[in-house]
Parts: structure tokens; C-alpha cells; sequence
């Protein structure tokens, strides 16, 4: 199968930076507009849970970090497979690149969920299969970065992380359906796409909102950091030391 | 607005939950401007490289 040859175009490093430093703006726009909503929303306008009263306003950002943690595995996954089988050299960029992000929102989530868990389970952590699946999709995302750095050669680096990033993301149904598949601590979700939610409206839009931010933010970080990564790949061609010597925006 | 920051007691709980989340959503947005201004830094010592040869798909 052949990729067209649109996207290879688009995979050339200058036209990559151009076309995605002009996306990010029209990308962070309305990632504030909904985070505002969704604060407010979640924070301000939503009820007190009958159960957990007021505590459960963790959920706005535990569950869109939650959410995110495993949708950017496997943003990353895919593109680690383009790597793989077209052997495209900005796709391995953009698996390293996407890594530290997916990483951070794995960071919310366990730290978060760990506040939340000590006043409603009475315990900062518990090897629950949840949590612990959790935890490993935060050391698969360390383990591509770290297996990309432990070798001399870059390119076989980045190489031998997109096949660690591909076998990983076995883990992505493991930690969504944890609470199904083991007794767990953790509850179910709330949120369901194929029958009524079991969530009041006017607590799961802002939630809604906030996942779609966490998206949102996440593919405008992703561009915002592989077009950093693409100036040091190519800091010797000519548009890149221009771009360096120029203007000084980010 | 005292009350609504107090959280039904559960305040430390759920703004430290925020207050988490913030840290590290900062750290990632600087992220990018962080790893340009060292690469601005290092950059004038490098000599310019070759052109690359034309029709090579990157």
C-alpha cells in the first residue's frame, strides 16, 4: 500500500513547520474557550454530588487527563506504525515528541486520582487493577523516551522506541476496561457513548468540554514540540538557520 | 465565596488536585519555547550543510 502523495509533502520538514506553526493558534482558541466553560461549569455551576458533595469536582480534570493519557498512546501507536511499515522519518520524530505529552497527562491522572482516592477510599494509592495499569502506560511512555536516547545512533533510537511504542499499546484496552474486566476499587464510568450517560447534563458537558480541550491542547502541543524538534533535526539546512536567526516567536 | 472556596471541606482536596494539574500543564506548554531558546543558543557554531540531493522523500 502506498501513502499518497499528499502526505508526503506534508511530511517534508519545511512544509510540516509552516503548515503547523500556522495550526496551533486555531487550535489553542478554542482549547481556552472550552476550559474556561468547562471550569466554570464544573466548578462553579454544577451541583454538589449527593454522594461525594463537593470532592467530585476532581473529576474535570481527572477524567479528561485520564481520557487523554490513553487516546495520546495511541496517537502515538499509529504513528509509530506509519514509522514502521512507510519508514517516515517525521513520523519517528513525532512519536518521541508525542511521548513527554502523553506522559504529563498520565502524571495528572495518577497524581489527581491519587487526591481524590484519599478522601473517598481513604488511601493515597492501591495496587488496584486500574491504577496499575495507569501506572504502566506512565513507564511505557518513559521507556520510549528512554529507549530512543540509549543508543549511539539516533535514528536506530528512535527506531527501536516506535516498535516499544507499537507492542505497548496493548495496554490501552487493559487500563479502559480494568474496571469491567477485575473487582476494582476504582468506579465505572459515568459517560457511556452507546446508552444513556449516568451522569446529570449539567455535570457532563463541562466534562465534555474539558476532554475536548485535553484534545485539543494535546495535538497543539504535539506540532508546538515537533516543530522545535524538526529546527534541531535540520538546524543545518538553510530555512531552519533562518527560521533560528529570525524571528524570535514561538 | 468563602464557602464555595472551602469546598464543603474537601478545599485541600480538590484545588491541590488543580493546583497539581496546573504545574504540570505549564511545564508542557513551555516546553517547546524552552527547547528553541537552548537550540538558538548552541546554534552559530554549526556550518551550513550540504542541500540535500532532490526527489528524496524525508
Amino acid at each position: 500500500m502506498k501513502l499518497p502523495v499528499w502526505f508526503h509533502r506534508l511530511g517534508s520538514p519545511p512544509s510540516f513547520y509552516r503548515i503547523a506553526g500556522k495550526a496551533i493558534p486555531w487550535l489553542l482558541i478554542p482549547t481556552i474557550l472550552l476550559t474556561i466553560y468547562g471550569l466554570y461549569g464544573g466548578l462553579v455551576l454544577a451541583p454538589a454530588d449527593y454522594q461525594q458533595s463537593d470532592a467530585f469536582r476532581i473529576i474535570y480534570i481527572h477524567v479528561p487527563a485520564a481520557w487523554m493519557s490513553m487516546a495520546g498512546y495511541a496517537l502515538m501507536a499509529v504513528s509509530a506504525f506509519i514509522a514502521l511499515v512507510w519508514r517516515m522519518k517525521l513520523a519517528e520524530l513525532m512519536v518521541q515528541t508525542a511521548a513527554p505529552i502523553g506522559a504529563a497527562f498520565t502524571v495528572i491522572t495518577l497524581a489527581t486520582g491519587s487526591i481524590w482516592g484519599k478522601p473517598m477510599w481513604g488511601t493515597w494509592w492501591d495496587w488496584d487493577p486500574r491504577l496499575t495499569s495507569e501506572l504502566v502506560l506512565l513507564f511505557l511512555y518513559l521507556g520510549v523516551i528512554a529507549l530512543a536516547q540509549a543508543f549511539e545512533d539516533k535514528r536506530a533510537g528512535r527506531r527501536a522506541a516506535c516498535f516499544l511504542a507499537l507492542i505497548g499499546v496493548v495496554n490501552v484496552p487493559i487500563v479502559h476496561f480494568a474496571v469491567t474486566w477485575w473487582n476494582s476499587l476504582h468506579q465505572g464510568s459515568t459517560i457511556r457513548v452507546f446508552s444513556e450517560s449516568t451522569i446529570h447534563p449539567s455535570m457532563k458537558w463541562p466534562l465534555l468540554a474539558m476532554a475536548v480541550a485535553a484534545y485539543l491542547y494535546f495535538i497543539a502541543s504535539w506540532l508546538a514540540r515537533t516543530r522545535v524538534a524538526l529546527l534541531e533535526q535540520e538546524s543545518g539546512a538553510q530555512w531552519a538557520q533562518q527560521e533560528l536567526k529570525g524571528n524570535r516567536d514561538v | 465565596m468563602s464557602e464555595w472556596f472551602a469546598m464543603d471541606g474537601y478545599g485541600a482536596y480538590v484545588w491541590g488536585a488543580y493546583a497539581v494539574a496546573l504545574v504540570v500543564m505549564l511545564w508542557d506548554i513551555t516546553a517547546p519555547a524552552r527547547a528553541r531558546r537552548q537550540l538558538r543558543r548552541r546554534q552559530p557554531t554549526r556550518p551550513p550543510r550540504q542541500p540535500a540531493r532532490p526527489g528524496q522523500p524525508t
